[in-house]
């Protein structure tokens, strides 16, 4: 029983640090259709941003909550300059989004080998973060996990406020579920559209600094999650935030219980085939917003 | 959703001198194709070279089968190396086996399970490929049985054209972190390697590293007149269509589906082949050769030259491939920026690749030279 629940608790924080990925994507994708590659070296730009800090400001704690806004605005950065650059070319062709965004990353990668070497590097968790809670005999729940946890809980809480009371949520919201009409309703499209990927994008670099705290980062940091946090975003659906927050816990526990109950390989092939016996049951996703269109 | 923008086709001929060099273009380009591989290479090259051109072929090869699928199908195959990977270890499987059984010590296993594994008997579904025609056969059936139960239950149910990318690609990273957590049955991330023997002859000898290349030259060049009939078929023409419209397509009567299965199919077979012929010429299969990376890589080849062009997407797979190992030895880091950007450039600006180059250029003089502005490229 303390196994299940420990393993449930690993999974539930697996499944955090994959909804922060999913939530920008979800926005991207499910807003422009583009499927952004680089994604993954968004997280990593807000991964290094943290380990930067951390080298010019001494204590741990605070260049841990320096770096939140910070990556954010680096990685939103970064995703808008991509956006105004390369995709925004590219709308009617979104399959084709994908290898260019791959070839993006590529060039960012490498960018990150010449300016941070291509080992591995650690940064130190604040020390507040680096012990257990024990809630109960053999139940301990890591300090770094729960704060993951939260800030992913926080982001979400964030985005629905944001999506649902600004005038920029309204925008978003209307240029996702019909942009001909947002257009022509006044909407600057263009406009929105940048914001929607300054905010994705952002929340990869806040996912970034959350990850910091599991493990070392390195110039491949961000393609190590990009392939499961695409998956969560086709399971949850497009269009609504819903559907990735409970993609992302139900991946992230059912990964790591299977991870116990099997091997690490033959969990992501379990996962991978439950995975595509759901898109028979729900081809467009968990949520999806319902269209007349036909495709 | 919205389709991929259609490769440029060539204008019609206009003169008759041009009408007939329009009829021996494909044959007279397939000759010296074949003259090229078979006659020239073999005499120019250097052993060394022809077994890297060897193994450029074997990826061109799997960018036939993309450029089918995703140049005419519309169908982006970002899993290409699961198939590739079918194939090379089902070859591979059988080349162990063989040189097991030729120590002559009844019942040896694979060298690299006597060192990681538990030293018992050959798992079960290792035995089967003892058989030489069961592996040949496993090479291309295997990767397209594999295909046809992906594609059968994605395309039936209409999930969307990312969603297939994403899943054929997430296929490739289960793939390769399965073979690397089987280490006392796959070899892990070290692959199958140190092969000895193909089919009876010794692979270290030249003469026998030639026949290989042989085998794979020939291999392509049938492989893409097989592309090419498919093109020009009516099968082709539907799959063209339904890349471009499928609900048009399934309001006149047929489905979809079935159209793009078999384009699937086919090109896993295909990939499928490509796997198990760089077994004997390259020495090794392993899962960094066919996981999410080189499946991409595999793509890639093909968007340079062309995804639409069977010759563009084949030229584009051997040219990449010849920089990539020519330059990333040299310049590894200039390298990687020039492979991004070359991406970036070739589909961002160039969807048509550099078989279109010419196209576009001519379409361009010819804007400039009327002055019409309408009509915008796409």
């Amino acid at each position: 029983m303390t196994v299940i629940l420990n393993q449930s608790f690993t999974g539930i924080s697996i499944g955090a640090v994959l909804l922060l990925i999913a939530l920008g994507l979800t926005l991207t994708f499910g807003q422009m259709g583009v499927i952004n590659m680089a994604h993954g070296e968004f997280i990593m730009a807000g991964a290094y941003t943290t380990y930067v800090l951390q080298e010019s400001i001494s204590s741990a704690g605070v260049s841990l909550l320096v770096a939140l806004p910070v990556a954010f605005l680096v990685a939103g950065a970064m995703g808008a300059l991509l956006e105004w650059l390369l995709i925004r070319r590219l709308y009617t062709r979104p399959l084709d989004t994908l290898l260019v965004t791959w070839g993006v990353s590529l060039m960012l990668q490498q960018l990150a080998r010449d300016i941070f070497g291509a080992p591995n590097v650690q940064t130190r968790a604040p020390d507040i973060l680096t012990g257990n809670i024990a809630v109960a005999d053999g139940i301990s729940l890591a300090n770094s996990r729960l704060f993951i946890l939260g800030l992913a809980l926080l982001s979400v809480l964030a985005l629905t406020l944001v999506l649902r009371f600004t005038p920029l949520g309204r925008r978003i919201r209307a240029v996702v579920q019909n942009r001909d009409l947002a257009e022509v309703s006044g909407i600057a499209t263009g406009t929105v559209d940048r914001m929607t990927f300054f905010i994705g994008s952002g929340l990869a670099g806040v996912a970034g600094v959350a990850i910091t705290l599991v493990g070392p980062i390195g110039p491949t940091t961000g393609t190590n999650y990009i392939v499961d946090a695409f998956l969560v975003v086709v399971v949850g659906g497009i269009g609504q935030l819903k559907g990735s927050v409970i993609t992302a816990f139900v991946l992230g526990v059912l990964q790591s219980v299977l991870e116990y109950s099997t091997t690490v390989s033959v969990a992501k092939v379990i996962v991978l085939v439950a995975i595509v016996a759901f898109l028979q049951w729900r081809p467009q996703g968990l949520y999806t917003l319902r269209t007349r269109s036909l495709a | 959703m919205t389709t991929t923008s259609a490769p440029t086709t060539t204008p019609a001929p206009e003169t008759a001198s041009e009408r007939a060099f329009d009829r021996f273009r494909v044959p007279g380009g397939f000759a010296l194709g074949a003259v090229l591989l078979l006659a020239v290479a073999p005499l120019a090259l250097s052993d060394f070279r022809l077994a890297l051109l060897a193994k450029y072929l074997c990826w061109a090869m799997v960018a036939v089968g993309v450029s089918l699928a995703w140049g005419r199908g519309g169908l982006l195959v970002l899993g290409q190396g699961v198939f590739f990977g079918l194939g090379g270890y089902a070859m591979a499987m059988h080349l162990k086996l063989a040189d097991a059984a030729d120590t002559g010590v009844p019942g040896a296993l694979p060298d690299f399970m006597q060192l990681y594994g538990t030293g018992e008997a050959l798992p079960w579904w290792w035995a089967p490929f003892a058989n030489p025609v069961f592996a040949l056969a496993a090479t291309v059936l295997l990767p397209m049985a594999v295909a046809a139960l992906l594609g059968f239950f994605v395309f039936r149910r209409r999930v969307r054209s990312a969603y297939f990318a994403i899943l054929s690609q997430a296929l490739a990273a289960a793939l390769a972190i399965w073979l690397v957590g089987q280490q006392a049955t796959t070899g892990g991330t070290n692959g199958l390697t140190d092969f000895q023997g193909f089919f009876g002859y010794d692979l270290d000898d030249p003469a026998n590293q030639r026949t290989v290349y042989f085998i794979i030259a020939v291999s392509l060049l049938l492989l893409m007149a097989a592309a090419r009939q498919l093109f020009v078929s009516r099968y082709g023409e539907l799959l063209v269509a339904v890349r471009n419209s499928e609900e048009r397509v399934r309001f006149l009567g047929y489905n979809p589906a079935n159209v793009k299965l078999v384009a699937y199919v086919v090109a896993a077979g295909m990939a499928g082949l490509a796997g198990a012929l760089f077994v004997p010429a390259v020495g090794i299969i392993s899962p960094a050769l066919i996981g999410v990376v080189p499946s991409i890589g595999f793509v890639i080849g093909a968007a340079v030259g062309g995804r639409g062009s069977l010759v563009g997407a084949v030229l584009g797979a051997i040219a990449v491939a010849w920089a990539q190992s020519t330059l990333s030895d040299a310049f590894p880091a200039a390298w990687t920026y020039l492979q991004g950007l070359l991406f970036v450039l070739a589909v961002g600006f160039l969807p048509g690749g550099l078989a279109s180059l010419g196209a576009v250029v001519r379409r361009n003089r010819s804007r400039t030279r009327t002055g019409t502005r309408s009509g915008e490229a796409a």
